[in-house]
């Protein structure tokens, strides 16, 4: 093949290296090109999670189930919180499921960074793929997670509403928060080793102040229903018992609250992650 | 289209020391150094420049398409920044570099490799590390497997495997990359001779389907046998790019100070070896002065002055004795001896001397290199400089001197001769 066919084959690409100054472009289209390497990493993560335990992915199953038996004891038997006429097992699970999504991803994308140290230091791809599939990872456990809860619902004769088709939207919705967050800690956590210290004590508090255990318009006075909301959380949780449990629907100002609260998070993350990644190789 | 493949210009890279030692700051330094800032700056007070220095400075030069470009350089020379920089893991802090085409880089084979994952699923994820497509990796998957000869374990996890496996099936990976410059560091250091073989072989492939390649070696007779052209990098300066043989010469003997010691400098000393710490390679005559050129009649001590910071337990130091062309000679290590070796299993902390003498009438004529190594087998390495030290070997009163003519070799020992007259 001759130099010009070559060239008409492969248009040449020119990369300038230079240093850069202030914030970056998102350069989305880079990381549409390594579209493939987001899939083999959040692959890597899910074949890897289970491998060497006894219990396998039912480890999916058994941590929500603990935490559901957990937080009804604590909300039902000590704090006599109402449920809104719903069985408590299956008030909680509902809850718990878009939560432990939350969660997982948000503390898996804020030690992203530094866990995937050895590769960012040798070989290049768009950064932004190491919490984006960190946090991908956690949907498989969750689809395992949605199958016990539907036969929670068949057990308990609960039929979802029609508004069970948003729940992908919640589902999203609970994704973009956690990636958001996850980008700023991120990058944050590479610089500084504190933030590894503080994301348990985070989750066990943002977990505290979610409607998980206890149902939110039960519980926050209506004047103050706004400002909870700005838990982007808040809006998910409640969201996903509405779709499936028929509890009270969330108002659409705490929706669109939780919503903008989620995007804010991830534009700004997504700037902030772009602008500390040029050293990250050098702090790591 | 021009026919050139990377442009470098005025490139340099600051690092701040101390940034490798104490590796993270806490928040509570950084709220305490921004309280201060303010302060700093208004009493026109900055950040000493000693506390920064240039891994990389002012480094300018072209690559053409299809060019086999080496890299040397000692010791934090650096090598490896330029190498980060063009393979876009680390931003330059001034100048610029321009690169046309795709570029693979193997700084280091195995980068994503995961233990618990099986060499068919390691192949996939590393390719698409380095850039491949699953079609892509799919098709070459069988060729992968066959060059890296681990066709039985496959479906074993990796961590299964010996550490050759390993590499092998790494390099196999990476191999098959087939992006348009390659920028290679230092990959034939490591695994058996034959292996050694194989990537070598791979690499002149490579620059024979006319790609262009950046390679880094300290392997002197590697770049002498794959590349034309060289650089040399000397204290993050661009020292000399000429053809390679003449970059390997100036680089193996004017590139030293002549005084048959090498002393190392701070900067010189990665940080991961520590608890080792080079001092000095020496080269004393019999007299025990510190010479640079020796009598190849004469025995020729060689010392190593090193301290360790914490005992380091099953620690061998050793030369590398090399011609000046980069053919390894002898390998020798200070506790070959096994009784030794089981005496000191464990070194104590303190100041050391290892020595050892060459005897007389070993040297041929010429220039030779010495490195050293400090390792613990299968444990650790922790220190290599595979060219610590050039010394000149002075043939006056060796064998077969007479005639006038150079003999040919590596070594000039003096053998016994007897000559016997058969009867008829």
């Amino acid at each position: 093949m001759s130099e010009s066919a070559l060239a008409q084959k492969h248009p040449e690409e020119v990369i300038v290296l230079r240093p850069s100054r202030g914030w970056s472009a998102l350069n989305l289209s880079d990381l549409w090109r390594y579209r493939e390497l987001i899939f083999f990493l959040t692959w890597r993560d899910i074949l890897v999670r289970y491998k060497q335990t006894v219990l396998g992915a039912s480890w999916a199953i058994i941590q929500p189930l603990i935490n559901m038996i957990v937080l009804s004891v604590i909300f039902g038997s000590f704090a006599k919180m109402s449920t809104a006429g719903i069985p408590r097992p299956i008030f909680t699970f509902a809850a718990l499921l878009p939560w432990g999504l939350f969660s997982k991803a948000l503390s898996d994308a804020g030690r992203s960074i530094l866990a995937n140290r050895s590769m960012i230091t040798k070989i290049y791809f768009p950064r932004l793929i190491i919490p984006l599939s960190s946090v991908l990872g956690g949907v498989v456990d969750f689809g395992i997670q949605l199958i016990i809860l539907i036969l929670m619902m068949i057990y308990y004769r609960i039929l979802p509403t029609p508004a069970v088709w948003l729940l992908p939207l919640f589902i999203l919705l609970s994704l973009i928060t956690a990636l958001g967050f996850g980008l700023w800690l991120s990058a944050l956590n590479a610089l500084y080793r504190d933030v590894g210290h503080i994301l348990p004590v985070l989750t066990q508090l943002w977990l505290l102040i979610s409607p998980v255990g206890y149902s939110a318009q039960d519980v926050v006075p209506a004047q103050w229903q706004l400002v909870y909301a700005l838990n982007p959380m808040v809006g998910v949780v409640e969201g996903f018992r509405w779709a499936l449990l028929g509890t009270a629907p969330p108002s659409t100002t705490m929706l669109v609250a939780s919503a903008a609260i989620s995007i804010g998070l991830l534009v700004t993350g997504m700037y902030y992650f772009r602008r500390m990644e040029r050293i990250f190789a050098d702090v790591v | 289209m021009s026919d050139i493949a990377i442009r470098v210009e005025n490139l340099g890279k600051q690092y701040k020391i101390g940034a490798q030692i104490d590796r993270y700051r806490t928040l509570r330094d950084s709220i305490v150094a921004a309280a201060r800032w303010p302060t700093r700056l208004l009493r026109g007070e900055r950040t000493p420049a000693d506390n920064y220095i240039w891994a990389l400075n002012e480094v300018s030069f072209e690559v053409r398409k299809g060019e086999v470009l080496g890299v040397i350089g000692r010791n934090g020379a650096g090598k490896s920044t330029l190498l980060k920089i063009l393979s876009r893991v680390t931003e330059p802090s001034r100048g610029f570099a321009e690169i046309h085409g795709r570029v693979g880089s193997l700084l280091e084979v195995g980068t994503g490799f995961h233990p618990e994952l099986t060499g068919r699923e390691n192949i996939a994820l590393n390719g698409a590390i380095l850039g491949m497509r699953r079609a892509e990796i799919e098709r070459k998957f069988d060729e992968i497997v066959e060059f890296s000869g681990v066709e039985k374990f496959i479906d074993t996890p990796v961590k299964r495997y010996s550490s050759g496996m390993y590499l092998r099936l790494a390099f196999a990976v990476a191999a098959h990359l087939e992006p348009e410059i390659l920028v290679v560091d230092e990959i034939l250091a490591v695994g058996d001779a034959e292996f050694q073989r194989k990537c070598l072989g791979k690499m002149s492939d490579v620059a024979q389907e006319g790609r262009t390649v950046l390679f880094v070696s300290h392997n002197m007779s590697a770049i002498l046998r794959l590349t034309k052209e060289t650089i040399i990098l000397e204290k993050g300066r661009l020292a000399l790019r000429a053809p390679s043989a003449q970059a390997v010469d100036y680089y193996l003997t004017a590139g030293f100070a002549q005084t048959g010691e090498r002393h190392w400098q701070v900067d010189e000393i990665p940080a991961g070896a520590s608890p080792f710490r080079p001092i000095a390679l020496r080269v004393r005559n019999p007299q025990g002065q510190v010479v640079d050129t020796l009598r190849s009649t004469e025995p020729a001590t060689l010392e190593i002055e090193y301290c360790l910071e914490t005992p380091i337990a099953g620690l061998r130091v050793g030369i590398y004795l090399m011609t000046g062309h980069g053919e390894l000679i002898f390998t020798s290590f200070d506790t070959d001896d096994p009784w030794r070796y089981e005496q000191l299993g464990v070194r104590a902390a303190g100041r050391y001397l290892s020595r050892s003498t060459i005897p007389a009438d070993f040297f041929n004529e010429g220039r030779y290199v010495v490195g050293i190594n400090a390792s613990a087998f299968r444990v650790r390495s922790y220190f290599q400089d595979e060219n610590a030290l050039s010394f000149t070997v002075d043939a006056s009163g060796a064998p077969g001197m007479h005639w006038m003519e150079p003999r040919l070799g590596l070594i000039r020992p003096r053998l016994e001769w007897q000559i016997e007259a058969l009867p008829e």
